[in-house]
C-alpha cells in the first residue's frame, strides 16, 4: 500500500499539475481522449485542471463549452458510445444538480440496460468541497450521490501522486468515472487552506493506480481512521497530535469510493478494534454510515473495542460565515476529540 | 429531392412492417393482463402477461421513421425516445431480438435488461431512451465523435414535440449549431405530450421556428406525408454530411393509440383517431404507388402478407426464448 517514486531527480508537483500531467500523457497516447467543459479551453479551467492542454492539443480536443451541463454530459455519453474517451468537466460538483438526469438515468445505466453492449469510457471531473466560504451552493462534496447510483465509479484523490495515477486509470477505464478534486488540495496560490505542503513528489513517467486499493497513510495500533479527500490531510494532522498524547492512529485513505477497499478496513480493524470514519459529505444516509454498516455485518469475526464513530457534515447546508463553515466541516480538532472519546472504551 | 422508385418501395415496406408490428403488439400486450387472469378489482395489470410494463406504440408515425432512415447507413446513428419502435424497425434493428427484448427474454437485444423503452443495437447504431428529451444530447455527442474522427457519419435525434420544451433540447441545439455538428433533429409532432395538447404546452405554433434561435435551418413538414418528409430529411442529412451543421425538422405525425396501451384517453375528442386515419400515411403512399404504377393490388397484398409473416416470426421467436437467469441481473453494472 505504500508508494515510492523512482525518478532520477525528485520533482514536486501540486495536485492540479499532477492531474493535468496524466490527462496530457493520455491525450498523447490515445487520440480518442479529449476534454471539454466549462472554461477548460483557453484559460485551462478555473481550477487549472486542464492548464496548458489547449495550447498543446488545440481547440478540437480541448473545447470550451457553453454553460449547458445537460448538453455537456449528454454529449459525453453519445461520444463515448461511439468510441471516444471524453473527459467532461463541470467545474463545481454542485452543478451536477443541473444535469442529474444524465448521470442518474443515462450515464450510469446505459451499459447495464444494453446488456453490456454499450461501453461508456468517459470521465466526469469536478471540484468538490468546502473551506473557502463559497456557501451552500459551491461547497458540497456529494460523492455519496454518485456512489449510491449503480454504474458509476467514484474517485477522490487526496494528494498529487494519487491525483495523477488515479486520473490515468480513470481515463483508461471503460466505465463512467466521476473524478472529484478537492479545492483545498489543488495547490492553487489562491486557496491553500489546509497547510503549506501542496506539492509532492510525482514521477514524470506515466503510471496508473488501480481502483479499489486503499493507501495506508500512517500505520498505527489503537484506532483506525478512514478518511477521504480533504479529510486525509486533516486526519494526518490529528494523528500527529494524538501521537504526542500517546494514541496511535492508523490512517486509511480508500482513494476510490466505488470500488471501495473494505478488506483494508477490516484488516486494520482486526488490529485496532476501534473505528472512526471521517467524511465531508452529509452525515445521514451517506458514506460514513455505509462503511460502518459494512463493518457491522462482520462483527461475528471482527471484535470491536468501542462502538464505531463517524464525523461528517451534520445534516445542514454549508453556511457562508467562516465561523460557521469551520464548525460544520470536520476539522483536525474534531478528529482528535472523536479519537480520544473512542479510547475511553475497552469493550 | 424526390425518392427513386426503389426508395419509395423501401419506405412503403418499412411502414407496413411498422404498422403491422404495432397493431400486433397492441393486441398481444393485453395477453394475461385482463380479468379474469388478474387480481380482482383491476381493469388490467400493467406488469403481467407476455409483454410486461408500459407500452408506447408508434402507429401513425411510421412515415417519419421510414423517410429519415431511408437516407441512413448502419454507421449513422439514431437516438430515440420511449416511443421508438418505428425508428428501430426503420433503422434495421432485427425484429426477432427486438421483440425478445420487449418480452423480457434472454435473447433480447439487451438480454432482457432494457425493455421496450431502452433498446440498444450497436451493430445498427440505434438507441432509445425512457426520459423525455434525454437522448437529444446523445445524438449531439455521436455527431461530435463523427466530427473528431472525420468518418462522415451523421446522427439523428428523434423525439416528440413534448421534448422540445425540455432544457436538453435547447442546450443540444445550441451546442450542435455552435460546433457545426453532423446531426439532424427530427421532432415529430403528434399533438400530445402524454395528455396535454401542443397548444397548451408550446409557445410557438411550429417547433421549426425555434431553429432560428440557434442559427440553423428549421423545416416544417405540415402533412403526414412520407414523400414530403423524405425531401426534408434528405436535404438535412446531406447538409450534415457536407459538414454544414445541424437542421431541425418538425414533422406532422399522428398518434393512433394512447400514450400507453390501456390509456383511457379521456383527453382526446371522440372520433379524433377515426378522423386522423383519413390522412393515414400508409394509405397515402399506397395511392401514390398505385397511381404511378409502381405496385399493383397483387403486390400490395403480397407486401401486407410478408409484413404479417415477419411480425409473426418475431413474436414466435420471443415467445420461444427463455427468461434470463437471475445471475444476469448482476452483470454489466460496469463494462466487462
Amino acid at each position: 500500500m505504500s508508494q515510492s517514486t523512482t525518478t532520477a531527480e525528485s520533482r514536486k508537483l501540486p495536485f492540479y499539475a499532477a492531474m493535468v500531467e496524466a490527462i496530457r500523457q493520455e491525450m498523447q497516447r490515445d487520440s480518442s481522449v479529449f476534454c471539454f467543459g466549462e472554461d477548460v479551453g483557453q484559460i485551462g479551467g478555473v481550477f487549472q485542471s486542464t492548464v496548458g492542454l489547449f495550447k498543446e492539443f488545440g481547440a478540437q480536443r480541448v473545447r470550451d463549452t457553453p454553460i449547458s451541463e445537460t448538453a455537456i454530459l449528454g454529449t459525453a455519453l453519445g461520444a463515448a458510445a461511439q468510441g471516444m474517451r471524453p473527459i467532461a468537466e463541470l467545474m463545481f460538483v454542485d452543478f451536477m444538480g443541473v444535469c442529474f438526469d444524465q448521470i442518474l438515468n443515462n450515464i450510469s445505466k446505459t451499459t447495464y440496460m444494453s446488456g453490456g453492449a454499450i461501453k461508456l469510457p468517459l470521465v466526469i471531473t469536478a471540484s468538490t468541497g468546502g473551506g473557502i466560504c463559497d456557501a451552500a451552493q459551491h461547497s458540497q462534496t456529494l460523492h455519496g450521490y454518485f456512489a449510491h447510483t449503480p454504474g458509476i465509479k467514484v474517485v477522490m484523490p487526496s494528494n498529487p501522486y494519487d491525483a495523477k495515477g488515479l486520473m490515468t486509470t480513470a481515463i483508461r477505464d471503460d466505465s463512467p468515472v466521476v473524478y472529484l478534486f478537492h479545492r483545498a488540495l489543488l495547490g492553487l496560490p489562491v486557496m491553500n487552506f489546509i497547510d503549506a505542503r501542496f506539492a509532492e513528489e510525482v514521477p514524470e513517467e506515466s503510471y496508473s493506480i488501480p481502483f479499489g486499493q486503499a493507501r495506508r497513510v500512517r500505520e498505527g495500533s489503537d484506532v483506525t481512521v478512514v478518511a477521504f479527500s480533504q479529510m486525509v490531510p486533516k486526519a494526518l494532522v490529528a494523528a500527529g497530535e494524538l501521537a504526542a498524547k500517546g494514541i496511535s492512529v492508523e490512517l486509511l485513505d480508500p482513494r476510490t469510493l466505488v470500488p471501495l477497499d473494505m478488506d483494508a478496513i477490516f484488516a486494520s480493524l482486526e488490529k485496532t478494534g476501534r473505528l472512526l470514519v471521517v467524511d465531508e459529505d452529509y452525515l445521514s444516509f451517506g458514506v460514513t454510515g455505509e462503511i460502518i454498516a459494512r463493518v457491522a455485518e462482520q462483527l461475528d469475526r471482527i471484535k470491536l473495542k468501542a462502538p464505531p464513530r463517524r464525523l461528517a457534515i451534520p445534516d445542514v447546508s454549508i453556511p457562508y460565515s467562516p465561523a460557521l463553515e469551520s464548525a460544520v466541516i470536520p476539522q483536525s480538532r474534531h478528529i482528535v476529540a472523536a479519537v480520544e472519546e473512542l479510547m475511553t472504551f475497552n469493550l | 429531392m424526390q425518392p427513386t422508385h426503389e426508395q419509395l418501395s423501401w419506405m412503403y415496406h418499412r411502414m407496413l412492417l411498422i404498422r403491422e408490428y404495432e397493431d400486433t403488439l397492441a393486441m398481444v400486450y393485453f395477453e394475461g393482463k385482463l380479468p379474469p387472469n388478474v387480481q380482482k378489482g383491476l381493469a388490467f395489470d400493467i406488469g403481467a402477461g407476455s409483454i410486461p410494463g408500459e407500452m408506447h406504440l408508434s402507429a401513425g408515425q411510421e412515415a417519419a421513421a421510414a423517410a429519415v432512415c431511408v437516407h441512413l447507413q448502419d454507421s449513422d446513428s439514431v437516438w430515440g425516445t420511449h416511443r421508438a419502435h418505428h425508428f428501430a424497425i426503420a433503422k434495421g434493428v432485427p425484429l426477432d431480438r427486438m421483440t425478445a427484448e420487449i418480452f423480457g427474454k434472454v435473447d433480447g437485444l439487451c438480454r432482457g435488461k432494457g425493455g421496450h423503452m431502452h433498446l440498444y443495437d450497436v451493430e445498427h447504431n440505434f438507441a432509445c431512451n425512457g426520459i423525455v428529451g434525454a437522448g437529444i444530447p446523445h445524438a449531439v455527442g455521436a455527431a461530435l465523435a463523427a466530427q473528431l474522427k472525420g468518418n462522415g457519419a451523421v446522427s439523428v435525434a428523434e423525439f416528440g414535440e413534448g421534448a422540445a420544451n425540455q432544457g436538453s433540447f435547447h442546450e443540444s441545439l445550441n451546442l450542435a449549431s455552435l460546433w457545426k455538428l453532423p446531426v439532424v433533429f427530427v421532432c415529430q409532432d403528434n399533438n400530445y405530450g402524454i395528455s396535454v395538447n401542443k397548444k397548451a404546452s408550446t409557445s410557438v405554433a411550429s417547433n421549426a421556428e425555434r431553429a432560428a434561435g440557434y442559427g440553423m435551418p428549421g423545416i416544417q413538414v405540415a402533412e403526414n406525408d412520407a414523400v414530403a418528409m423524405f425531401a426534408a430529411a434528405g436535404e438535412a442529412i446531406a447538409r450534415a454530411r457536407r459538414g454544414e451543421g445541424p437542421t431541425l425538422i418538425e414533422m406532422q405525425v399522428d398518434r393512433y393509440y394512447g400514450h400507453f396501451q390501456g390509456d383511457p384517453e379521456g383527453y382526446r375528442p371522440k372520433g379524433e383517431v377515426r378522423a386522423l386515419k383519413q390522412r393515414d400515411p400508409i394509405l397515402r403512399l399506397e395511392r401514390q404507388l398505385l397511381e404511378q404504377g409502381l405496385l399493383d393490388e397483387a403486390a400490395l397484398k403480397a407486401a401486407r402478407e410478408q409484413a404479417r409473416q415477419q411480425v409473426a416470426e418475431a413474436i414466435a421467436f420471443a415467445r420461444a426464448s427463455a427468461y434470463p437467469e437471475v445471475a444476469e441481473a448482476f452483470q454489466h453494472v460496469f463494462a466487462e
